[in-house]
């Protein structure tokens, strides 16, 4: 099957149609594994059982970037191939990206809390994390302030690749800008090795969430297609009624 | 060549006359610096040590609060439409049209900022530090403001808009913008190597700014 098969929004409905349900069964299954794994992971000696955040954390914070990086893909296909389903694959990711950066802010506060003592430091990591959050945020009230779909994903997709040069600067001056200022007291998540009995989970829960991603990123393309569906259904429907 | 010198001439000029609005931000530089002390108390110690910072972080404001004029007036009067039809590319119109915004907004910041600097017991070399960052780091300012200010007129909506997405862009700058100037000052590290870091950074915004908007403009109004 060719990629420009997928151009076919129909053909590509009747795809995720019959990819959705097993890729949800995948990913039960591999929350099950890992949920199993994350349960019989040992506390770290020092964190106590805080430790366990970090499954959650360390996931959040690996879609966020990784979200940002399919949606320049996206992008890439919206301008140069004109892929009529590439926009609504960005479209169907920001929110998706935002929610999982947010929620490994959410997760490094709560852990930060008893660890640190504070819910938030202006540490390089959690520096640029937030600026990468409010990009989303950025995003999708870009796409929130056009009504033509086609528009605002062409708007949006030089945003993102704007963006997606901008990040990479912007993590290496917020580290450049951290340790200027608190060289010392560089705070840093995990140790320099992990154990296998940690680690092992980790990655089974890494690989869960990205299953669970891909999972709602799909149905969310579904929805993305429909919704666009009802708008022509609505704008002819309107169009008819007055007669033109 | 003289199309777009032709181009540099008449956006200076219209910038310069009556409502072109060249000074506002000027103004409203040295209304947010004004409004810092009260904020933070007149303790001069304390003002001299964030100087820098209150004045990069007013530029940035002021220089952003221009932004929504670039494109917006020769959208109305339809001459982006000629200068997207014409025979210059749109990224070298652009490239100028951001020039012209630059010597009218940007440039009148840098020569406003010594006198800033002086309401804020600035030291002289810490003014100098200031003054040159600034003169370098605020056509990164404008460069990467085309790309807000491109996607905001081709799609019609400006507010509030345009910071949201533009800010996040300029953390950059302004971190080495305020790490050169201390550094100036108080070190500890010496002043060249976080000014040659900005210096870097406009020059990249140079290139990746007018493509950007070009792009914007190009897929916005067709």
């Amino acid at each position: 099957m060719a990629w420009i098969d997928l151009a076919n929004p129909t053909r590509f409905l009747r795809i995720v149609d019959r990819v959705l349900p097993w890729l949800t069964a995948a990913t039960v299954f591999a929350f099950a594994y890992a949920i199993n794994g994350v349960l019989g992971a040992p506390d770290d000696y020092q964190q106590g059982a805080t430790v366990k955040i970090m499954f959650i954390h360390v996931p959040s914070a690996w879609l966020g970037m990784f979200c940002w990086g399919m949606m320049s893909l996206s992008a890439l296909g919206t301008l140069v191939f004109r892929h009529p389903l590439a926009d609504v694959a960005a479209k169907a990711a920001a929110p998706l990206g935002a929610a999982f950066t947010f929620l490994c802010l959410v997760t490094g506060a709560l852990w930060g809390r008893p660890m640190w003592g504070t819910y938030w430091v202006w540490d390089a990591r959690l520096t640029s994390v937030l600026v990468m959050f409010i990009m989303y945020l950025g995003l999708l009230a870009l796409w929130r302030t056009v009504e033509d779909p086609a528009r605002a994903g062409r708007a949006a997709a030089i945003l993102t690749l704007v963006g997606a040069v901008n990040l990479p600067i912007i993590k290496f001056s917020v580290d450049w800008w951290n340790t200027l200022h608190q060289g010392a007291s560089v705070v840093r998540l995990g140790g320099p090795t992990i154990d296998p009995s940690i680690l092992i989970p980790l990655l089974a829960m890494t690989l869960a969430c990205t299953l669970l991603f891909v999972a709602l990123h799909l149905a969310a393309m579904r929805n993305e297609v429909l919704r666009r569906r009802v708008r022509t259904l609505r704008l002819l429907q309107a169009q008819t009624a007055r007669g033109v | 060549m003289s199309a777009l010198s032709a181009l540099l001439v008449r956006d200076v000029r219209i910038a310069l006359r009556v409502g072109g609005g060249a000074m506002m931000g000027v103004l409203f530089f040295l209304t947010v610096v004004t409004l810092m002390p009260f904020a933070l108390g007149p303790d001069l110690a304390l003002l001299r040590r964030l100087g820098p910072a209150i004045l990069w972080i007013g530029a940035l404001l002021a220089s952003l609060l221009a932004l929504d004029r670039l494109f917006s007036a020769d959208h109305d009067d339809g001459s982006l439409d000629l200068l997207l039809m014409g025979r210059v590319p749109i990224e070298l119109a652009v490239a100028v049209k951001g020039l012209a915004h630059w010597l009218t907004t940007g440039l009148p910041l840098v020569v406003a900022a010594p006198i800033l600097g002086l309401f804020l017991n600035l030291e002289p070399k810490a003014i100098a530090a200031v003054v040159l960052t600034l003169l370098v780091g605020t056509p990164a300012l404008t460069f990467i403001g085309l790309v807000g200010a491109g996607l905001t007129v081709a799609l019609r909506r400006g507010g509030l808009l345009l910071p949201v997405l533009v800010l996040p862009l300029t953390v950059p700058v302004l971190i080495f913008g305020v790490a050169a100037s201390n550094a100036a000052v108080v070190g500890p590290v010496p002043f060249g190597t976080p000014f040659t870091i900005l210096c870097a950074l406009t020059l990249m915004s140079l290139v990746i700014g007018p493509f950007a908007a070009g792009a914007t403009l190009r897929h916005g109004l067709e």
